[in-house]
């Protein structure tokens, strides 16, 4: 149990083993470490980030959201409007157009009355003049006669 | 003499290094071998983690390696606050290697004494003068070698920090700053300051030098008994070992922290 030679040969070991963890052992896996640290930081660092993101990102889709869908009712309420607008319309150009035709129709028929009637009145004032000729058996100065047989004519 | 088989003689037999050589010149073979072996367990396991070491997903090893090598910067730098690339290194180093040592306490007493007398014995010895003491630590030249490293190191940085001045004054003007009591002072500091060096020698080598008289004396003395105590003792000596490792530890960061404070 006396101290002896053996102590300086342990010395020596041991500044043997110090310099070489100095040197080769701790330098190294002290940096890996610390780099892994610094990696997991970043990672966690960039999660983070990416979660705010994501949330920054929900809010603009449920506020965009809200906005297409009022422009959608917004539109559909104007198409309703415009529907209804157009119906309006073409219900009242329809009526004005029937009674346009309707109207139309009514003044040719009565135009064809007239020229039936002007038509009739003609023939009427020739068979008067021919049945009067055959009555009297002599010839009629139709020229002389005229004033008496449109008086006629007028009265048919 | 250790010829007989009493329990003394065992005892005796058990706690005596295998040494070559006369007087101070006497080298303990044992310890010098065993301790040199574990250091290199230690340095090349943890170099070949350093070289295949990547900063991505690290092996199971490689985390092992990593957890002490953290544990030992993390007391480390709660401790220590100057700047030194020594004392990182220097505490994993003697962190780990008494931490080797001291669990050779934990391999039965008899195994590897017994394997050498009967290597010795097929070499042409007496078995009886083979000699055979495994744990580094209950030597007390290693400890003693260690502290010794540890204060050579405290005074080289007190008076590469301080000064020699510096140094010199902290011994004679410490504890009461007055010209007629520096002679006191002096007295007071040195002695704190080499039972520095000794208090870690002896508490490292008591600690375990106990330990393994009682796992002899477990051995020697109570037959077929020894089995549950000797797994009792072991596992109180379980906390024993890394804890005076963690201890050898602290204390050589704390006073080297010390040396390095500049009043």
């Amino acid at each position: 149990m006396n101290l002896n030679a053996t102590l300086l040969g342990e010395a020596i070991a041991f500044i043997f083993f110090v310099w070489f963890t100095m040197k080769y052992v701790w330098p190294v896996l002290n940096g890996a470490i610390e780099e892994r640290q610094n990696k997991i930081a970043e990672g966690l660092a960039a999660g983070e980030r990416a979660e705010k993101d994501l949330e920054l990102a929900q809010h603009k889709v449920t506020e965009q959201l809200k906005d297409a869908k009022a422009q959608a009712a917004d539109i559909i309420e104007q198409a309703k409007k415009r529907a209804t607008q157009i119906v309006d319309e073409e219900t009242t150009r329809g009526h004005e157009e029937r009674e346009k035709i309707i109207a139309q129709g009514q003044a040719e028929v009565e135009a064809e009355r007239n020229r039936a009637k002007e038509d009739l009145r003609q023939q009427v004032s020739v068979l008067a003049i021919a049945g009067a000729e055959k009555i009297l058996e002599r010839q009629i100065d139709a020229a002389a006669h005229s004033d008496i047989l449109d008086k006629l004519v007028a009265e048919l | 003499m250790a010829g007989e088989l009493t329990t003394q003689g065992y005892i005796k037999h058990h706690l005596t290094n295998a040494s070559v050589g006369e007087g101070f010149w006497t080298w303990h073979v044992d310890t010098l071998a065993w301790s040199i072996l574990l250091g290199l367990v230690f340095i090349l396991s943890f170099r070949s983690v350093a070289k295949k070491a990547t900063v991505g997903v690290p092996g199971k090893f490689q985390c092992f390696v990593e957890m002490i090598v953290e544990f030992v910067g993390q007391s480390v730098k709660d401790t220590f606050h100057g700047k030194n690339p020594l004392i990182a290194p220097l505490a994993l180093t003697i962190f780990m290697w008494v931490l080797l040592m001291n669990t050779m306490d934990l391999i039965p007493v008899d195994f590897l004494p017994s394997l050498a007398q009967w290597i010795g014995g097929l070499m042409g010895y007496d078995p009886h003068d083979v000699y055979m003491k495994v744990v580094p630590t209950t030597d007390l030249n290693m400890t003693a070698a260690l502290a010794l490293g540890v204060f050579v190191l405290m005074i080289f940085y007190s008076i590469k920090i301080k000064g020699f001045g510096g140094f010199m004054k902290e011994l004679y003007a410490h504890p009461f700053n007055t010209p007629w009591l520096y002679w006191f002072n002096f007295i007071i500091e040195v002695i704190s300051l080499l039972a520095k060096p000794m208090s870690l020698a002896l508490r490292l080598f008591g600690n375990l030098y106990a330990g393994e008289l009682i796992f002899i004396l477990i051995a020697g003395l109570i037959g077929v008994w020894q089995l549950p105590a000797h797994f009792i003792w072991a596992a109180f000596h379980l906390l024993v070992i890394p804890l005076q490792a963690f201890i050898f530890m602290m204390l050589t960061i704390v006073y080297l922290s010390l040396a390095h404070e500049d009043h």
